[in-house]
């Protein structure tokens, strides 16, 4: 506990030779790709990379298989991750297979996102102890230890975008986004395969990383193709042992890629029209049938990579002393939207509406991006599997006389 | 939409400062009035229209309009109606207590829209209390404004707000006070109706006026409505409404409506720019 308040985004120790702003950002804050070319890793490579994040202090986060799901968990080495696992994923199911090989990144995206690191679920805001002279506020400091996240997929790094433009672009900052995203390592990882749910291409927010990252790989039979995309992620890679990538090597990479592109399965046509579509279809019949299906648990919400809302809660102790912690919401909550004398939204079709027309035409005029990455998390854990794509789908194939216009 | 908000005075914006309750004024049965000071001496700026995140330690938060002159900057002044545990739990707090506030947030109202016109303000009950820091304002510039008239509604005469602020407006040559309330003991000779009758009655010349308007969500429709009869139009009506406030920075989520948040886009708008959208059920 310190008194006083925590500094924005002040400068705070780095690892000795990662300093953070060593990458060319673009005015959007995105580290501009580097043009050297491509190396190629080893497994052993990728162990070196871990570990020396580790010596260079970072907390390396990435997946792990927790409780039959891929979770993203401190990682210490190769055999942490998810070596010969992939998952099954359909609208409402979700289940981790074994892989014929021994693939360290043969799996897509579980129910954890990144935010939990960014945007904590359960953080302390303050702590208030009454004094002789009043009220003494004290906050906690942020978190000493910068992070390294590795396996990040290219839905996961516009997800990333997508909460820096919420929390770190917008007129106020939020100082513990800021805190934890500052020195952020990422090394990001181009899908082998696509998910049952996946929709990236639809939201061109993937299969391959294109900002936003460190390092990125792509995993080949005989070891990880690795493109640089700032200084301090080439001055990592020099310390580690590779090699130059063939042109065979650069080419089946990105065939991987581009197999992985065609292989998706799920799709939402033209994402910039859906503001207007959906704005203007604010009472389409379609809202009353999909909430008969929706049991407004709010799952979605918890899965969804961007979804950012929080509510506070006021905690008191035998010695008189208040903490106020900040938690994730969902707007599926019926308390979500209370004012006196009762809420907003009570109906689920209301709270149905509000989540996706905020996270796919609302969200474009808050913020300048689509909330949706098209990872396809809130498919997979609706555990009635009510699929985004589908709704969109239902809306624009009948859309309604316009009752209400985008204002 | 007019008028900037003023940016909060804190490093942290969910950290609150703590301020001294130094008066509470019984306004109205459930309604209480707070004069604050903050501990640390300073000064509190904000602009009319604008709200406070309002602590009481060990209870909770809650978003509460400022009601006092903003040229008097030494003292916070916020009106409160007891409706829920928070609110309930300030009402027992007595003076020299310490809240704790964050703010001020929300866009103010704007001032520089009406002035060259007529103006009206449209209000019932505690709803004044958002537009007395306006109403004061417009007072200090009254050589900016044409005909200045407050339309006040209240269930009966029981529940009227800031008596002697109506008495003082209303004393004014150049102020027209219009008030009137729902129901009222037989022998009471003031006007008797809803608001509606009010503003026909105030006889303003809607090409030349704008109106502010602070009633519930339900009833901002009728005055609009009414104000429409009069001639003006729903591009000079400024409104404000009502959403959860948790945050006050447009970070929490629970205030939206539809692409804007109401904590830092509103809770002030125009009513033509914002009609589509109130007029959805459950927005």
């Amino acid at each position: 506990m310190r008194r006083a308040t925590v500094p924005l985004a002040g400068p705070r120790p780095d690892p000795e030779g990662l300093a953070p702003d060593q990458c060319a950002r673009t005015p959007d804050g995105d580290c501009t790709g580097m043009t050297s070319d491509p190396a190629l890793l080893t497994r052993d490579g990728l162990d070196a990379l871990l570990a020396t994040l580790h010596a260079e202090g970072f907390r390396v986060l990435g997946p792990t298989v927790q409780d039959g799901a891929i979770v993203y968990d401190d990682v210490a080495r190769v055999a942490d991750l998810p070596v010969g696992w992939t998952d099954r994923q359909d609208g409402g199911s979700y289940r981790l297979e074994r892989r014929g090989d021994d693939a360290v990144f043969g799996h897509t995206v579980g129910p954890y996102a990144w935010k939990r690191f960014l945007h904590p679920p359960l953080l302390r805001l303050w702590r208030a102890e009454s004094g002789a002279d009043g009220v003494r506020i004290a906050t906690d400091p942020p978190p000493a230890q910068p992070m390294a996240f590795v396996g990040v997929r290219a839905c996961e790094l516009r997800a990333i975008a997508v909460q820096d433009a919420v929390f770190l672009h917008g007129a106020i900052v939020d100082p513990h986004y800021a805190a934890r995203r500052q020195g952020l390592f990422v090394v990001a990882v181009n899908c082998g395969q696509a998910g049952g749910t996946c929709f990236c291409t639809s939201m061109q927010a993937g299969p391959k990383a294109s900002a936003g990252y460190d390092l990125a790989l792509t995993e080949l039979a005989g070891g990880f193709l690795v493109e640089t995309g700032t200084t301090r992620g080439a001055m990592l890679l020099d310390r580690l042992p590779h090699r130059p990538a063939t042109a065979a090597e650069r080419e089946g990479a990105a065939a991987i890629v581009a197999r992985t592109a065609t292989a998706m399965r799920r799709h939402i046509p033209d994402p910039a029209a859906l503001p207007e579509l959906l704005l203007g279809n604010l009472d389409h019949p379609r809202w009353d049938e999909v909430a008969a299906r929706c049991l407004s648990c709010g799952n979605c919400t918890q899965v969804c990579p961007t979804c950012f809302c929080t509510d506070v809660t006021d905690t008191t102790d035998l010695t008189g002393a208040t903490d106020r912690t900040r938690r994730w919401d969902s707007c599926f909550a019926v308390g979500f939207s209370y004012i006196h004398g009762g809420a907003v939204r009570p109906s689920p079709r209301s709270r149905y509406r509000q989540w996706m027309t905020h996270k796919l035409a609302s969200w474009v005029e808050q913020f300048g991006t689509s909330g949706c990455t098209g990872c396809g998390r809130c498919i997979t854990w609706c555990p009635v599997g009510i699929d985004i794509t589908e709704e969109v789908a239902a809306i624009r194939d009948a859309p309604a006389a316009p009752t209400a216009a985008a204002p | 939409m007019d008028g900037m908000p003023v940016p909060a005075r804190l490093a942290d914006p969910m950290v609150p400062l703590p301020f001294r309750i130094t008066r509470v004024i019984r306004e109205i049965d459930g309604v209480f009035t707070w004069r604050l000071k903050a501990l640390d001496g300073a000064p509190f700026h904000y602009r009319p229209g604008q709200f406070n995140m309002v602590t009481q330690f060990g209870v909770g938060e809650i978003p509460v309009s400022i009601s006092g002159d903003c040229r008097e900057p030494d003292t916070l002044v916020h009106t409160i109606r007891a409706v829920g545990p928070v609110t309930e739990a300030m009402q027992a707090l007595r003076t020299g207590a310490v809240v704790g506030i964050r703010g001020p947030f929300g866009r103010p109202w704007p001032i520089d829209a009406a002035i060259g016109s007529d103006v009206i303000f449209v209000t019932s009950t505690i709803g004044l209390a958002p537009l007395r820091p306006l109403i004061h304002e417009v007072l200090h510039r009254r050589q900016e404004f044409g005909k200045v008239v407050i339309c006040y509604g209240t269930r009966g005469i029981d529940d009227i707000m800031f008596e002697a602020d109506l008495h003082a407006w209303r004393a004014r040559f150049d102020t027209n006070v219009h008030l009137t309330v729902h129901s009222a003991p037989s022998g009471y000779r003031g006007r008797v109706g809803g608001v509606a009758a009010a503003i026909h009655a105030a006889r303003i010349d809607g090409l030349s006026t704008v109106a502010f308007v602070c009633r519930s969500e339900a009833l901002t429709r009728q005055a609009v409505n009414t104000l429409g009869e009069r001639g003006v139009t729903p591009d000079r009506v400024w409104v404000t409404l009502e959403r959860n406030m948790k945050c006050g920075i447009g970070l929490c989520g629970h205030c939206q409506f539809g692409p804007s948040f109401m904590c830092k886009d509103g809770p002030v708008y125009r009513f033509d720019q914002i009609e589509a959208l109130y007029s959805v059920r459950e927005f």
